[in-house]
């Protein structure tokens, strides 16, 4: 597998070490947060191959592509943890790293233009403090701002 | 929150995957996509002995229609089942169904293999599959079978599969002349529905000449509504007769009673969901 952009090939690892725990304790990646360890919070989100998936509900055994975690989004989410910071996307800051990272995969391909369609997208990322409408708004505000940069520089 | 400790075997082809379940038998645990394996081994529910890992096996991952069925590979992922055209064009109920499970990160995961497999109850593509009365494909080194879904699905969490077989495919007839459609009442997208419906209808010159109702979440397997399809037979679909199929379908279902929901709020749903669906269908017909 690769680890944000670097090869790693976890000789000897355990088979019951799940990838969260293998990011966060033998990587030192401990951006990646675990709360439910059960797959329903979405705060130990990870890219596999550019799909989010939850880390925490993954043997690390079984991963042979490139896993980003928030550590590796750094300069792309730029933006958008700006605007989580402007819309007040975030309280207790405990699910954001999985927020981030998902968001980014949604960025990529581009967000869904209706806003309930947006909101079943994040539907996997639980957060108990803002009621949402701080993210929805901070998804928007990035993609708007990301798109305005890039027609800058075009032209 | 930590699996216990377990043997781990990566198959990397079929045939090892069969000759370790020939061997093995009763002490394998197979790992498709683990969106419910993990989360229970996590909480200690689930103790396997031996892990065989199907995610590096090659040959399980195929969506093609062949003999008028749309054949999906058992470790074909929900997220994709939901987004690819072949599903969507052939088997559009089947896409919208996958597109109810769990959330993206669990779509990104979930197997339609293992997600029929575990045969949850609330689950539901085991629903789609009886709607299409479709079948799967088992493998051992003793050979190869179809069964049913209806053989294949016996009750919560189990499953007819022998110890030595494994999930291939899973198989869905495609009818021509008919319509499907899925829909559910969930707590929350994502969650587990309290009540879902998949239905198909055949009508020619404005005559149901076919119909297919299959209920999930109300029972410990797909319930199939055979009094709401006798009853519609030869019928037109207007706005009284829907109505009228509801009120047939809430009283034909028995339905459990859990936290979640009350047996009469689920047989309500049930109805519900049942005028809600052939409304929608009816619609699109015209």
């Amino acid at each position: 597998m690769k680890i944000n952009g670097t090869h790693d090939d976890p000789v000897g690892i355990r088979a019951d070490t799940r990838l969260l725990d293998y990011l966060r304790d033998q990587q030192g990646l401990r951006g990646t947060k675990e709360a439910c360890g059960r797959g329903e919070c979405g705060a130990c989100t990870v890219l596999i191959d550019g799909r989010p998936v939850l880390s925490c509900i993954t043997l690390a055994v079984r991963v042979d592509g490139d896993v980003e975690t928030i550590e590796g989004v750094t300069a792309e989410s730029a933006e958008l943890r700006r605007q989580f910071a402007e819309h007040g996307a975030f309280q207790c800051g405990f699910c954001t790293p999985g927020q981030i990272v998902r968001g980014v995969a949604l960025l990529r391909q581009g967000l869904p233009a209706d806003d309930n369609a947006l909101r079943a997208a994040i539907s996997g990322n639980v957060c108990r403090c803002t009621g949402y409408s701080g993210i929805v708004s901070a998804l928007r505000a990035a993609e708007e701002n990301i798109a305005m940069a890039d027609s800058g520089e075009n032209s | 929150m930590r699996p216990g400790a377990f043997r781990y075997l990566a198959a990397t082809s079929l045939d090892e995957v069969l000759e370790n379940l020939s061997e093995l038998g009763d002490e394998v645990t197979l790992l498709a996509g683990g969106q419910s394996l993990i989360p229970l081994m996590n909480l200690r529910l689930a103790r396997p002995e031996v892990l065989v890992d199907l995610n590096r096996v090659p040959g399980l991952a195929g969506i093609d229609l062949v003999d008028g069925e749309l054949r999906i590979g058992a470790m074909v992922r929900a997220a994709d089942v939901a987004s690819d055209p072949i599903v969507t064009g052939s088997l559009p109920a089947l896409a919208r169904a996958a597109a109810f499970i769990g959330h993206p990160q669990i779509r990104n995961r979930t197997t339609i293999g293992g997600n029929i497999s575990h045969a949850d109850p609330s689950s539901e593509l085991p629903g789609v599959l009886a709607a299409f009365e479709g079948s799967v494909t088992l493998k051992s080194l003793r050979g190869e079978r179809r069964v049913g879904w209806d053989e294949f699905i016996v009750s919560t969490f189990t499953n007819s599969r022998e110890a030595d077989e494994l999930v291939v495919d899973v198989r869905f007839p495609v009818r021509p002349g008919w319509s499907f459609a899925y829909d559910e009442v969930a707590p929350r997208h994502g969650d587990y529905p309290l009540a879902g419906i998949c239905a198909g209808v055949q009508i020619s010159d404005g005559i149901v000449r076919g119909m297919r109702l299959v209920a999930v979440g109300v029972s410990d397997r797909p319930v199939v509504l055979t009094g709401v399809a006798q009853f519609a037979l030869g019928r037109e679909l207007d706005a009284a007769t829907i109505k009228e199929l509801g009120k047939v379908g809430r009283e034909e279902v028995s339905a459990n009673d859990d936290a979640h929901a009350s047996s009469e709020y689920r047989k309500w749903l049930v109805g519900t969901l049942i005028n809600r669906i052939l409304g929608n269908l009816v619609l699109e017909q015209r």
